[in-house]
């Protein structure tokens, strides 16, 4: 059981910023080949500052903590039990190389189902401009702990 | 572009090709998801599983790929939805939508699946896109 006294914590944070290499290399792992998500001419000739990061990008930023995995170890949620059951993202804006984001990390919501079977932990993850504060992406990402 | 918010109107499917291990691979790199349930067959196993399996986010980001090649990706308010079923390496994805409402403003609700060759629903979403 997850405790739920987790229910509205929040990290600090960190900024990062959104390196052309990722995204070739993300645009090539879910094979996206059109030119502005691995070309910057090409972005710009688009209407974008750089490349373009894919709609989904946003939710992996929140890889890029410089603790890694240990938001979850400090919620004791153990990996190996661990499976992702929903998500939700909101892009405001297109995310581009170049960026400098802030990106933020909380728990929105923790309950169970299955009489304690199954453990749903909901995080927000807020994508800031890190100059200016625009908003620039939100997800919720549901994760879910099977336990026993 | 906007007369294609038709409810009922179908987004062209986009047709992936069998899951490959290396496409997992080279998700963790690029998404920085390096759990080792989707790269690591050994631990997999331990955690009780068959194999390694695709990143949910993997299946959403085809969807999207979908989605954007439909309308431009800034047309994309929301995109969200539910992860079904596991997928293992060899299986065959496809990535279907279609306009399930439209508001007053133009804007459309989009119903998006992603199923396996034997009709298999691994990831059922929406996404709310603006008018061109």
């Amino acid at each position: 059981m997850i405790d739920r006294a987790h229910i509205g914590r929040t990290w600090p944070g960190w900024e990062v910023e959104v390196e052309p290499g990722r995204l070739r290399l993300f645009a090539k792992a879910i094979g996206e080949t059109r030119p502005e998500y691995t070309s910057v001419a090409a972005a710009r000739a688009a209407g974008y500052r750089s490349i373009l990061a894919p709609v989904t990008f946003a939710y992996c930023l929140g890889a890029d903590d410089p603790a890694g995995l240990r938001y979850l170890e400090e919620v004791g949620i153990p990996i190996s039990r661990l499976l992702h059951g929903e998500e939700k993202i909101v892009n405001y804006e297109p995310i581009c190389a170049g960026d400098r984001v802030r990106v933020t990390r909380r728990i929105k919501d923790i309950y169970s189902k299955k009489n304690g079977a199954l453990d749903f932990v909901v995080w927000e993850l807020a994508v800031d401009d890190a100059t200016g504060g625009r908003p620039l992406a939100r997800t919720e990402t549901v994760l879910v702990v099977r336990n026993g | 572009m906007a007369d294609r918010f038709v409810v009922g109107s179908e987004l062209p499917a986009l047709a992936l090709p069998p899951l490959a291990r290396s496409t997992l691979a080279l998700y963790a790199g690029g998404s920085g998801d390096h759990v080792p349930l989707h790269i690591d067959s050994v631990f997999a196993q331990a955690a009780g599983y068959p194999d390694v399996f695709m990143h949910g986010m993997l299946g959403m980001a085809y969807v999207g790929r979908l989605v954007t090649t439909w309308v431009r990706q800034g047309q994309v308010r929301e995109f969200g939805g539910r992860f079904v079923a596991i997928t293992y390496p060899g299986e065959v994805l496809t990535a279907r939508g279609s306009v399930t409402e439209v508001d007053p403003n133009g804007r459309a609700r989009l119903g998006l699946t992603l199923v396996n060759a034997q009709g298999e629903t691994k990831f059922s979403g929406f996404a709310v896109v603006d008018p061109a």
